[in-house]
């Protein structure tokens, strides 16, 4: 039978298994395997039918603990289920998957296999969360390549259904499951034939039913659980015969024939490799190639996991294996070895008794790739060599410098594979620039209308802004199977021109390769732009030089910023890889296919920008010489401190893989203000302050995502020393008379959103088109405000004590303590945050739930959590997506023991430390700014005396005294956690009663992983999972919290009304109880124009659409209600505010008919929740007396 | 019984009054009241040719924004097969709209520029449009333009939208040409079906407070009729296509006076938007009275009785009149 080849990665390869032989499928966000239960959710939107002609429920539940228990009540009333998790979501469904094993409940779970949390989070892949579902009696079958992971999905639910063992199917995160590669489709037909019909109705038979009741689930005591227990050992006896017979049964049917354990290499290999997963790939060329120079290699791929089966593993050694090396990809600290290592070392064991030989074979231990960390033919290469040794190294690693345990091993990286048949490309964009969509789209055309074969590997940086892309593609005529990224490449694309400096790129282009620069200079004077270290390069390699001016290009077609087609098209006819005229043919025709819908417009303007490509494109002649000394490439500053610049800015400039072990922390504790040093010089245009327009009312710095617009007022004598462009006026504030008054911008820090244009009250008053802060080109402005800028920062602060906090324009004069994220550029989860550290930075405690504001908070090589000159700001943790709320609020009891231990000791050593001091400090009261500064002062003299009092108590306040200055505990997260996954957590602390703050940062979508629906997501949104429209209205997680009578909630909207989200902050932390601020930000997820985001949020609240209030508790003992409505009656309609946006606007043109519908109820929503509110609001403050706030 | 029955672009109409382009067609409930008031036929709300255009680039950067950027969010929007941008929506209200009428429905394409979205006519009349009502609308801003290129540019669009369909097409123009009678003229011979006169001017406003401008549209009162009665007035007779008149009509009596200018349909707006579709009623009753009362027995009869060609004193139309009307103004208008 002829199939379908196509071009997919795993995830879409494994859900087009998954989503056709179940009827339930429950699903959840998750790096790396969100995309299986997107596709579920949109095949299910579309009506796609399974392979018994209905269309499968796909529901998305709160977590995968969620989803783990829907699937388990699907399986139990008899339905076919699945779902598909990851890392952290694995963990969560750990007490369910013990269940529906002890059940012997048939399933497979898909895995795409990622790295559990430990010193730090990773969402890269290995094997450390699968290797945590050892013990749940799951059968587990891994998968090595994108092919495999259809194939063993079909068979692992095959399995499943006929040994009643359930199934955890995985293969590695990201390498497979994100790599795009050409595979053969497995049809509906092959889906049928896999799946014995029987064993699903006596699935269906077992499921609960009234008809036919039994009872599951029981509890058992110590006189039978045992026994029980013991009960379903056939099963796991019978499995493996099973699998291999189904793997049998797929061979005959598709020709791919897997084993429990697939032996590869020489018959009579004296050294071989034992693993699992798209390392095994590599292993298999590498040693391929090395017989081939005469060694005597072989590799055991592991595919059934469990059930070990240690006969089919013994037998599928060769009888001449001499010595054995394990690789595991995860880490079992303190264990004897780590898992795969130790079954194999039992199954030798135990073996050892019929066969004598292969038992007595050297077995060691070795550990690669955690997180993604990149294992290559070099790499597999030195295994074996270490097993030429008499004393090989036991335990070690390969891939990393450990110059701590000494366990690495050393390799040659300069040994490769590649053969020279294939077309090896790496391409360097910006995020977001078209890069990568360029690069899948011709990998398919390549693929998918060639005999060719294609691979596409992507790798992406964590910033969210400005990120950079790297795009390895592999073209040739034969299958490619090279988990690995490229690391000689014939041809290297260049897509921005700020790269050159910044990064090496040409250290893997081949002799002679071809290097294509996207270059605003012209062929004539290119040269000499370009950095002596790359020109000697280009010289060296001999290499082909090729550029063309895809901006400029864009732009005169009319597409804007992204230069996808061009470069696509230059890459096409230059690379070789199809006969010119037929690729541009190809490219064509793929630009009709992937733009036909989107209108003609778009196609024309496409088909123009292909052919003006070809025409504007240039070879140029490199010269015999360099025009200069190659410079070493530096990251950051000299500036920055030793460990900034020798450890962060070698990872911010790519070369984070050269760095030892010994180079980092132990236990992943890293410093802080460290985003400064990036310089990232990401905008085109940065905001110029007009001093003669400015009304100085602080409104731009309030707003600015990325904390680069500052103000400070001064003595004028200060500018004695200012540079010749350095900005300042008179302050107008009548508090700062007399003093000079400069808004400064940070010119290489800037993203360029132009966000604070459009806050920005004050117009020019002669030309209205500008106001008081302008965008205006960066590049002519660089040198002379990075040199303001300097001037700026040693400009001394104000003194706190001296700010009227409730005034915006005094306000924004306090320092940022969070800046230089690496946000989305004009992000609105930020501005809320910078908020926050400016408030109360110096004294705060942040616990940040896992999703976007962890990644841009936390997550290497830098932070945006910063310190003032006292050395004082945030202090920063995430422990994980769930717990945020329980996290912070075990910082709360923490820093209240320590301060209460501290007043104990503090009156039970009054009279060494002094009554006078001891009673200041144990009545300070610490309501401000100025009463915290005197509290730190006290502290501090209570420190010095204490230094000279030679006690046990005097060293036990000495070292918890700084817990007597107040401390503020902030609960940092999104609506993903807030409403969902984490919203138990955080119901039971805001029950508490305990002083918390809690900021919810709402976008109203799970936007770190994408744009998936929490239920925050509004009625009408078209999300991922609600790819239909979410039908439901937002949740109304701020009065769920005022019924507890004893919480503070504010709802704001930054954009909407400045003033009241400043009020709501102060007010919060004020407050002696929990506190919950629920933070209208806009979102790149909701579709709209981020410069213009402020001005939606303030349509949002005009339309109704979001809510401003506050809720006091304490303002009901003052006799009033404790909810202040700060919104006016909607003066505008829903619909405005939804047809500004895509996420809105999208379902309108799916399907208007739902969307009119939606929008109607929405505008009801609205209306209905502004009554709500308003009845709230006018309530009696009797209703209130009686409520008496929790004790703690 | 009085005959109020007309013939526009060879669709019968039971009345010449046709409810315009406007709002209150934007949903199925608005143009099923707009039948029960007696509208003879609806003109769609107009598809734009920036909305064509603007849908799409919106759709195309929108969904695009920021994907293939950060590994956890390669994309932040599903991909719906069925996606339809443009102006598949409005293809479907025209579908949704002849299901349920059973008044002709006129669609209004209003573009400025000769290009790809005059296509969209085939698709208009695919989806069951009785007719199209092309509404070109240009704001001359550019100074290098003559005066002929923008007047070819009319032409251009016009015969690009009727070359593609076979339903009548009606071309709705503005007033400021400098020889109005003689674009009516070439618009005529090009084969138009109509001329519908005349589209409103857009005119932004200042916002003071904000220092912005602002979109802003007027609705008409019963003095701007007088625009559309000269012209109609005017063209009647002189030229094959038919005339509807559009701006200003208020009462029976405006509906009448324009009819007698030569106009085949009278077409309302603002005034449906003041008053509501039920408006229609009452235009149509006061018709009918004055018609009764005037011993008028059709539609037909009055047509063009008042146009140039056939009223008392033709020169009135011209420049005659004006000279005779201004010097007959008071010195001072209390």
């Amino acid at each position: 039978m002829s199939r379908n080849s196509k071009i997919m990665d795993a995830n879409e390869a494994v859900a087009n298994v998954a989503y056709r032989v179940n009827e339930v499928v429950a699903i959840y966000p998750i790096t790396p395997s969100s995309a299986m239960g997107e596709w579920a959710d949109q095949w299910a939107a579309e009506k796609l039918p399974n392979i018994w002609g209905t269309v499968p429920h796909a529901i998305e539940m709160q977590s995968e603990g969620g989803a783990a228990g829907v699937v388990h009540g699907a399986l139990q009333t008899g339905s076919l289920a699945t779902t598909f998790t990851a890392s952290q979501g694995l963990m969560l469904m750990l007490p369910n998957m013990h269940k529906i094993a002890g059940e012997l409940t048939a399933t497979a779970f898909h895995v795409s296999a990622r790295t559990l949390a430990t010193h730090a989070l990773s969402i890269f892949g290995d094997h450390s969360d699968v290797m945590s579902c050892r013990t749940t009696g799951w059968a587990m079958l891994c998968s090595n390549s994108v092919q495999e992971a259809m194939d063993m999905a079909l068979i692992a639910h095959a399995a499943s259904l006929e040994s009643r063992i359930p199934f955890l199917h995985f293969f590695d995160g990201f390498r497979t499951s994100h790599e795009l590669n050409k595979i053969e489709m497995l049809t509906p037909d092959d889906m049928r034939a896999l799946i014995n019909l029987d064993r699903v109705f006596e699935h269906r038979a077992r499921g609960l039913s009234p008809d036919h009741p039994v009872l599951r689930g029981t509890a058992q005591n110590p006189d039978v659980f045992f026994q029980s227990r013991e009960a379903g050992n056939p099963y796991y006896a019978a499995c493996p015969k099973i699998v291999s017979d189904v793997m049998d049964k797929f061979a005959q049917r598709m020709g791919r024939r897997y084993g429990l354990f697939d032996y590869v290499g020489a018959p009579d290999a004296e050294r071989v490799l034992v693993m699992m997963g798209s390392g095994a790939e590599t292993v298999e060329q590498t040693l391929e190639q090395l017989n081939r120079q005469g060694e005597k290699l072989g590799l055991v791929k592991v595919r059934l996991y469990r059930p070990f089966s240690v006969e089919a593993f013994v037998r599928a050694l060769p009888p001449t294996v001499r010595s054995l090396a394990v690789l595991d990809r995860t880490k079992e600290a303190g264990a004897s070895g780590d898992p795969l290592y130790l079954d194999v070392v039992n199954a030798l064991h135990e073996a050892g008794r019929s066969d004598g030989l292969r038992s007595a074979a050297r077995i060691v231990s070795g550990r690669y790739g955690l997180s993604s960390k990149e294992f290559t033919p070099a790499m597999a290469k030195a295994v074996f060599d270490n097993l030429t040794s008499d004393a090989p190294k036991n335990h070690f690693t390969v891939g990393i410098i450990d110059d701590v345990s000494h366990s690495s091993l050393e390799y040659d990286p300069e040994f490769s594979i590649e053969t020279a048949s294939a077309v090896r490309a790496i391409f360097y964009g910006l995020g977001a620039d078209g890069t990568v969509g360029a690069n899948k789209n011709s990998i398919k055309i390549i693929g998918e209308n060639t005999s060719n074969f294609a691979q596409g590997y992507f790798v992406y940086d964590s910033k969210k802004s400005g990120a950079v892309t790297i795009s390895h593609l592999r073209f040739g005529p034969e299958p490619i199977r090279a988990p690995y990224l490229i690391s000689r490449a014939n041809f290297v694309g260049c897509h921005q021109w700020i790269f050159l400096e910044r990064l090496d790129m040409l250290g893997s282009l081949t002799e002679q390769g071809t290097f294509l620069l996207n270059s605003p200079y012209g062929p004539e004077e290119v040269w000499k732009h370009l950095p002596a270290r790359v020109q000697a390069q280009l010289i060296s390699k001999k290499a082909k030089l090729f550029v063309i001016d895809a901006y400029g290009m864009a732009r005169e077609t009319g597409l804007g910023s992204r230069i996808n087609t061009i470069m696509q098209a230059c890459f096409f006819a230059i690379s070789n890889v199809l006969p010119p005229e037929e690729a541009i043919a190809a490219i064509k025709e793929a630009i009709r296919q992937s733009y036909g819908k989107k209108g003609e417009d778009i196609v024309s303007q496409n088909l123009k920008a292909v052919d003006e490509s070809l025409s504007h494109l240039f070879e140029v002649t490199v010269p015999n010489a360099a025009a200069g000394e190659a410079a070493q490439l530096t990251a950051f500053s000299s500036e920055a401190p030793q460990f900034e610049r020798d450890v962060l800015g070698t990872i911010y400039a790519g070369r984070g893989d050269d760095l030892p072990v010994s180079a980092f922390p132990c236990d992943g504790t890293f410093p802080t203000a460290t985003a400064k040093w990036e310089k990232r010089n990401l905008a085109l245009e940065i905001p110029v302050w007009d001093p003669k327009i400015c009304i100085q009312c602080g409104k731009c710095a309030m707003v600015c995502p990325h904390s680069v617009i500052r103000i400070k007022v001064y003595d004028s004598r200060e500018l004695s020393r200012a540079p010749a462009t350095f900005k300042s006026t008179a302050a107008r504030d009548k508090e700062w008379q007399g003093l000079n008054y400069t808004i400064q911008v940070a010119p290489e820090d800037c993203t360029g959103c132009g966000i604070c244009v459009d806050v920005c009250p004050a117009r020019n008053k002669s030309a209205a088109r500008l106001k008081a802060i302008n965008m205006e080109p960066q590049p002519p402005l660089c040198a002379a405000e990075s040199e303001n800028w300097r001037f700026f920062l040693q400009l001394p602060e104000v003194d706190r004590r001296k700010i009227n906090l409730t005034s915006i324009r005094q306000q924004q004069l306090q320092e940022p303590l969070f800046e230089f994220s690496g946000a989305c550029s004009g992000c609105g989860e930020t501005p809320y945050l910078k908020l926050l550290s400016q408030l109360f930075g110096d004294r705060a405690i942040v616990a940040n739930a896992t999703g976007c504001s962890s990644i841009y908070g936390g997550n290497l090589p830098t932070s945006p959590w910063a310190k003032n000159a006292e050395g004082r700001g945030p202090a920063w943790s995430n422990s994980l997506f769930e717990d945020n709320a329980e996290f912070g609020l075990g910082f709360r009891l923490s820093v209240d023991k320590q301060a209460e231990m501290a007043r104990e000791l503090v009156l039970e050593l009054s009279a060494s430390i002094g009554d006078e001091l001891a009673m200041a400090i144990l009545c300070a009261l610490q309501e401000d700014e100025a009463a915290i500064y005197e509290q730190r002062e006290r502290v501090q003299a209570l420190k010095s005396k204490l230094q000279v009092l030679d006690s046990a108590k005097a060293r036990q306040l000495g070292s918890i005294a700084d817990a007597l200055v107040k401390k503020s505990i902030w609960i940092v997260g999104g609506d993903g956690w807030a409403y969902d996954i984490g919203y138990g957590g955080l119901d039971h602390v805001l029950a508490s009663g305990r002083n918390v703050n809690v900021l919810v940062l709402d976008t109203e979508v799970y936007s770190n992983t994408g744009g998936q629906a929490s239920k925050s997501t509004p009625r009408g949104a078209v999300a991922k999972f609600a790819a239909g429209g979410r039908p439901a209205r937002k949740k109304d997680l701020g009065l769920m919290a005022m019924s507890y009578g004893n919480v503070y909630v504010a709802s704001v909207a930054m954009g909407a009304k400045d003033e009241q989200t400043l009020k709501a902050f102060l007010e919060a932390e004020a407050y002696d109880g929990p506190s919950l601020i629920i933070a209208y930000s806009h979102c790149i997820a909701h579709g709209i124009n981020m410069s213009t985001a402020m001005s939606g949020q303030k349509l949002a609240v005009d339309s109704g659409q979001w809510l401003l209030y506050r809720y006091h508790p304490e303002r009901a003992d003052a006799g009033q209600s404790p909810l202040l409505l700060d919104s006016r009656a909607p003066s505008k309609r829903v619909e405005e505010f939804l047809s500004q946006q895509a996420r809105f606007k999208m379902l309108a043109r799916s399907n208007p008919e739902v969307a009119s519908r939606l929008w109607k109820q929405a505008q009801q929503d609205a209306v209905d929740r502004f009554r709500l509110y308003e009845g709230l609001a006018q309530q009696q403050t009797s209703d209130h007396k009686d409520k008496q706030p929790a004790q703690p | 019984m009085t005959d109020l029955s007309t013939n526009y672009m060879g669709l019968q109409l039971r009345t010449p009054l046709v409810a315009s382009a406007s709002p209150l067609s934007h949903e199925l409930a608005g143009i099923r009241q707009l039948e029960d008031a007696g509208a003879s036929a609806i003109v769609l709300y107009s598809l734009f040719e920036e909305q064509i255009r603007q849908d799409v680039r919106e759709s195309e950067f929108y969904l695009h924004a920021g994907s293939e950027s950060c590994a956890e969010s390669l994309t932040y929007f599903p991909t719906p097969v069925d996606f339809r941008v443009g102006p598949q929506g409005y293809l479907n209200h025209i579908l949704r709209a002849k299901d349920a009428v059973n008044v002709p429905i006129i669609a209004s394409l209003n573009g400025s520029s000769f290009g790809g979205w005059t296509g969209m006519a085939k698709r208009i009349e695919q989806a069951g449009a009785d007719a199209i009502e092309c509404n070109i609308y240009f704001v001359p801003s550019d100074m290098n333009a003559s005066s002929a290129d923008i007047e070819k540019s009319y032409t251009d669009i016009f015969r690009a939208v009727k070359h593609s369909v076979d339903i009548p097409v009606a071309v709705k123009l503005s007033p400021f040409f400098t020889n109005m009678a003689g674009m009516a003229k070439r618009l005529d011979e090009f084969g138009a079906d109509a001329l519908v006169l005349f589209n409103r001017f857009y005119q932004p406003d200042i916002d003071l407070e904000h220092l912005e401008i602002r979109p802003n549209v007027l609705l008409s009162t019963a003095q701007d009729l007088r625009l559309p009665l000269t012209w109609i007035g005017i063209l009647y007779g002189r030229i094959k296509a038919n005339l509807a008149a559009t701006g200003g009509i208020q009462s029976g009596q405006d509906a009448l006076k324009l009819l007698m200018a030569g106009a085949n349909v009278t077409m309302m707006c603002s005034s449906l938007l003041r008053h509501g579709a039920g408006h229609i009623r009452q235009v149509e009753q006061e018709m009918t009275e004055w018609m009764d009362q005037h011993e008028y027995g059709s539609v037909r009869q009055l047509q063009g009785s008042m146009s140039q060609l056939r009223c008392p004193n033709p020169s009135a139309f011209e420049r005659a009149q004006y000279m005779h009307a201004v010097s007959r103004m008071p010195a001072r208008i209390v």
